[in-house]
């Protein structure tokens, strides 16, 4: 199935090549769950702080039972603030 | 003791300068800086007074931190009474100057009175002087700064001064420091400018040496600094993508207000982003992020240097602009930016040097010319009054054109110097004013996240991020995550939100510490340098107790519970698409709990056990 993946600050090193600044169209398998997805891209459980699912927070601890569905989109910052 | 127990005083009227000691019963009741300065602001002026007559006050004021080894301890605050709000404004900033004013040997100045002609103050250690002020009047904040270093030739004096704006009554101009840092809001630079005071320079070289307990006191600053160094926010996010690195964030859970907060979401934002600023231009190869800069004693370094490409239509025939210069941060480039429809970045870091050149409040200044951009579109102003500028939604060259005009105070300037509130109101469209108390709101739709509306409604000086930054749990995770669109719980959030950072804005320290800090990291450096208690127990009690002062003096002012209030619009008008679609803000569920947890009435009055309490 196809989903998006958008890295943002300093995840943007995990991105594959590809055109767009932070967005990436990838295929995946079937019920791939949330977790497994960030692990694909090396990216620790520390660096992955706020993991969006369609803008929505998903929290660390429901993102192993998190199973992606066609058209998802997720993004994905290391912890960061401002203000 | 931290503090140097004196206190300069400035009688404009009279021209005098004057030492007298600092009242320690209230030192010790409301710390330093934004507490101490309003303790004696609510003491000695009447808060129904004209705040641009000589009857205000302008305190400039120290923290006991400030100036001291302790992370980020470089900061001061301008209080007054607001001519934007007709409220108690406090406005702090960063840079060199405050830890200067401490070197120097002053704790706070007071300004009263007005002169009859311009000057500034020169301070010299324990020697201050009014001086003539005619060769810096007329000038930008830039020039004063220049002029001010050339006639004293000492390149260690540091500036706090007004632009042009300020002087043109604009009413929400800054007091610009070391050029590029603002104590920005509420227009505390108009009351500046009010008095004919245009400039304070100073030059220290007494040092910080009455620290209390020196060894406690490195010991307890030096945790401080690992614990900020170790965090992944101030130790790396910070420093290498500074506030800006909000811009992708708020806009992907659905809170990124657009175009007068008409709309929710910004197609741009990517555009004006952090990232976007780090990445190399065609032009010459290099990025809009020169460096990133900290102030006094900071080891964050959040803040933003920046050009504008040399080729941009905005700069290209102006050689002056196209050096580095501070650059955009995240709540000045969403209310440049995003809140007017414009994603040019290069126009918006040019925009963002001539607010700091000559002195205004991009947040307002961006807000209020998005509520003129909307009138615009809708036909409520027209070219006749904006001199033939097409002040349409997302045009750049429309935005630097007024910019340029407003500046020097030509063409449309008058109206827009008002603030979107006066602005709609003459124009007969009040609730196109995205304000509370009549200040601008920052960059944080409060459809979109419960509590910040609950803090922006209740703030002491008018929409405000920076008086109870809930968006650091709601969104952010810090310390913990609380979910966007819960009422729940938010009345308690926001007071926690509200209390400890009217203590950390009153120690002399940055409130971007407390991304990393809690209280258990803050008041041990305040209590090994300040005599007195100064446990966490305290320095939340203390934090309460300056709110409640504040509260008392907008009250005295004429402020009620009906000024507690967000803009139809926000309570209304639902977000139209995305990830918060549907919502708008429940102030009505919050508030009244809201007025519970603080010991107030159902009306949101203060009632005497709760002032017994706080000794108030």
């Amino acid at each position: 199935m196809n989903v998006s993946i958008e890295f943002y600050a300093s995840l943007m090193k995990y991105l594959p090549p590809g055109k767009s600044r932070f967005r990436r169209e990838i295929k995946v398998d079937n019920g791939l769950r949330l977790s497994r997805l960030i692990e694909q891209y090396h990216i620790s459980p520390e660096e992955a702080h706020l993991v969006l699912v369609n803008g929505l927070f998903v929290c660390g601890e429901d993102r192993a039972e998190r199973e992606l569905v066609e058209g998802d989109v997720i993004s994905i910052w290391p912890p960061v603030a401002g203000g | 003791m931290s503090w140097t127990r004196k206190i300069l005083r400035v009688d404009l009227s009279k021209g005098t300068c004057t030492s007298e000691p600092l009242n320690m019963e209230w030192a010790n009741q409301y710390l330093g800086q934004r507490g101490l300065a309003s303790k004696y602001l609510t003491e000695e002026v009447d808060p129904k007074c004209d705040a641009l007559g000589p009857d205000n006050k302008m305190i400039m004021a120290t923290g006991p931190l400030t100036g001291t080894m302790a992370s980020t301890g470089g900061r001061y605050s301008v209080i007054c009474k607001s001519p934007l709000t007709g409220a108690i404004a406090c406005s702090n900033s960063g840079g060199f100057f405050g830890a200067e004013l401490k070197f120097a040997g002053w704790d706070m100045i007071i300004f009263e009175g007005k002169s009859d002609k311009p000057v500034y103050l020169l301070i010299q250690d324990d020697k201050a002087e009014l001086r003539p002020g005619d060769g810096i009047w007329g000038k930008s904040a830039w020039e004063t700064d220049d002029i001010l270093h050339q006639t004293h030739q000492d390149p260690q004096l540091r500036v706090a001064c007004v632009g042009r704006t300020a002087e043109h009554g604009c009413l929400y101009s800054a007091v610009m420091n070391d050029k590029h840092r603002a104590a920005g809001r509420s227009g505390v630079g108009t009351v500046m400018a009010s008095k004919n005071l245009k400039a304070v320079a100073v030059r220290g070289t007494g040092g910080i040496g009455n620290i209390n307990d020196a060894k406690a006191f490195m010991a307890a600053t030096n945790d401080g600094k690992a614990v900020l160094a170790e965090n992944a926010v101030t130790g790396q996010g910070l420093p290498a993508y500074g506030t800006q690195v909000l811009m992708n964030v708020i806009n992907g859970v659905g809170a990124l207000p657009a175009r007068n907060m008409r709309d929710v979401g910004f197609e741009g934002a990517e555009n004006i982003s952090a990232e976007a600023m780090a990445e190399p231009r065609k032009s010459d190869g290099r990025p809009n992020l020169t460096t990133n800069g900290a102030c006094f004693s900071c080891t964050i370094a959040c803040g933003r240097i920046s050009t504008v490409d040399p080729t941009h239509f905005s700069v290209k025939d102006k050689p002056e602009y196209q050096g580095a210069s501070g650059g955009l941060e995240y709540e000045a480039a969403w209310a440049l930016g995003a809140d007017t429809g414009v994603d040019d970045l290069d126009a918006l870091t040019y925009i963002n040097f001539l607010c700091n050149e000559d002195g205004m409040d991009p947040i307002t200044y961006g807000a209020t010319v998005a509520a003129a951009m909307e009138m615009f579109e809708d036909g409520t102003i027209t070219t006749k009054e904006t001199g033939g500028i097409e002040l349409k939604f997302g045009s750049a060259e429309a935005f630097v054109a007024i910019t340029e005009q407003f500046v020097t105070g030509e063409g449309f300037a008058a109206d827009l110097g008002m603030g979107s509130k006066r602005l709609c109101e003459k124009y007969g469209k009040p609730d196109l004013s995205m304000t509370v108390k009549g200040q601008e709101f920052p960059a944080y739709d409060p459809r979109g996240i419960q509590g910040i509306g609950l803090a922006y409604a209740t703030s002491n000086r008018g929409a405000c991020h920076l008086r109870g930054y809930t968006i650091a749990s709601e969104v952010l995770g810090i310390p913990v995550k609380t979910e966007m669109n819960d009422t729940d719980g938010k009345a308690e959030l926001v007071k926690a939100f509200q209390d400890a950072t009217a203590l950390v804005d009153s120690a002399g320290l940055c409130v971007f510490t407390t991304f990393a800090w809690g209280m258990d990291n803050i008041a041990p450096q305040i209590d090994a340098a300040c005599e007195g208690d100064w446990s966490v127990e305290n320095c939340l009690e203390t934090g309460e107790r300056i709110w409640n002062m504040e509260r008392l003096f907008n009250e005295a002012a004429g402020f009620t519970a009906d000024d507690d209030k967000l803009p139809k619009r926000l309570l209304k008008e639902v977000i139209k698409h995305g990830p918060t679609e549907g919502q708008v803000n429940r102030l009505g569920e919050m508030l009244p709990k809201y007025y519970e947890v603080r010991g107030w009435t159902a009306d949101g009055k203060i009632p005497d056990e709760t002032r017994q309490r706080l000794s108030l």
